[in-house]
């Protein structure tokens, strides 16, 4: 796992390399994690995979976040993880909402990590954020033709109330 | 004619031989029945003591409700319960609801044991389908009788929103004797108040598989425009 100023190391590389793509850091709870303009990812993933003494080879997780009110609105993180120095390093593409019913868009890196097919798969189906470049981007737990994005915090919760005695007063007259 | 029986009734109380003698004397009779030898008063005392009178409809509810056949469908945690009252510790058995059938073909009773995701319930509604008259579905557990704890956009709130429910069981999950109660509970409707059925509840009579097809004299006669067998037509049918 990189110490915070390792963090800040591969931060300063990665800047060198790519201008612009890490856009801060952050070290919480023994754990680094970049955060990126969500236009670079797969120079980003690419270059820590490939590159001789990052070698993240292993993508251990890919999920999203949905940061509302927040901005910009979502996160989806990459879990990296080196097999052979066993350090995790965490990498958070900080997408935009582009609002007016359109979804969001991060490059696929299912090239980098056949992997995250499924992963981006359900990110897809829970937030609705578009993996360019995926090779079969469909629903894969919600039904086919469901509606929404139902992780989405802005997505109502669902369900029905039911009758407790708690809140039976608030409904005069339900024996009816 | 009502003194004879009368007469006969106080003659015949008999149900439990009262002394070996009269074991023996009943083990004689039932032998000389099979020999064809039996006659007279003697017929006439056998058949006091060893007939039993019933309707057709008793003696099929009775029948149908000892040996209802659940389907091998388990949604959730409750499947461990309902798994759990099929083994030696609690024996089901002993009310005829353990030979849990892989088919709903020989299945007559599904136990909807766990919270019904959206995407189960054409499933569930499927093998409901394809269950054999008569059939009965348990609503097992506070999830899939409404919801429960599964108040979200993933779960069907409450069972009986897509299949029509004879018995639901409270409980997170139940215990296997609360199981075994909705089971005896249905027998009992089964048996005693079969008017009680969900049919009647729903308003839904006229509904059975029996009473879908279409009458003899509507059936008409091949014209060669349709395909008989192939992918149902406009108006549905055929496989679902």
């Amino acid at each position: 796992m990189p110490d915070a100023p390792g963090l800040e190391l591969i931060a300063q590389e990665l800047n060198e390399g790519f201008e612009g793509a890490v856009t801060s850091t952050y070290f919480e709870h023994g754990q680094g994690a970049l955060v990126i303009d969500p236009e670079r990812v797969l120079d980003v993933l690419g270059w820590l995979r490939d590159t001789p003494g990052q070698e993240y080879r292993f993508l251990s997780s890919l999920h999203c976040a949905d940061y509302m009110p927040g901005e910009p609105r979502f996160g989806v993180h990459y879990e990296l993880l080196c097999m052979q120095r066993v350090e995790r390093l965490g990498v958070k593409a900080a997408v935009p909402d582009p609002g007016d019913g359109e979804l969001p868009q991060v490059d696929s890196c299912t090239n980098l990590f056949p992997t995250a097919e499924f992963h981006e798969r359900e990110v897809y189906d829970f937030f609705g954020i578009v993996f360019r470049g995926h090779p079969d981007l469909r629903r894969i737990l919600m039904p086919e033709d469901y509606e929404g994005w139902p992780l989405r915090r802005d997505f109502p919760i669902g369900g029905e109330p039911v009758l407790f005695t708690h809140n039976e007063v608030e409904t005069p007259g339900w024996w009816e | 004619m009502e003194v004879e029986r009368r007469k006969l009734r106080q003659l015949s109380p008999v149900d439990q031989p009262r002394s070996p003698d009269e074991l023996r004397v009943r083990q004689l009779r039932a032998r000389d029945l099979l020999r064809d030898e039996l006659a007279g008063q003697d017929l006439e005392r056998h058949v006091e003591e060893r007939v039993l009178t019933t309707t057709l409809e008793r003696a099929q509810n009775w029948a149908r409700s000892n040996a209802m056949w659940p389907a091998t469908f388990g949604l959730a945690c409750c499947a461990i319960e309902m798994m759990s009252m099929v083994g030696a510790r609690y024996d089901t058995a002993r009310y005829g609801a353990e030979v849990f059938r892989a088919s709903p073909r020989q299945a007559d009773m599904l136990i909807l044991s766990g919270r019904v995701a959206i995407k189960m319930a054409p499933v569930i509604r499927r093998i409901y389908d394809q269950m054999l008259e008569p059939k009965w579905v348990l609503a097992m557990g506070a999830c899939s009788s409404s919801g429960g704890m599964f108040a979200n956009y993933a779960v069907v709130q409450g069972a009986d929103k897509f299949v029509p429910v004879d018995i639901h069981i409270p409980g997170c999950p139940p215990r296997p004797e609360a199981l075994m109660h909705g089971i005896l509970k249905l027998q009992r409707q089964i048996q005693g108040q079969p008017d009680l059925g969900w049919r009647q509840r729903y308003n839904a009579i006229g509904t059975e598989e029996w009473s879908r097809r279409p009458p003899a004299g509507e059936l008409t006669p091949h014209t060669g425009d349709a395909p008989s067998v192939g992918p149902p037509g406009p108006n549905g049918g055929g496989l679902r």
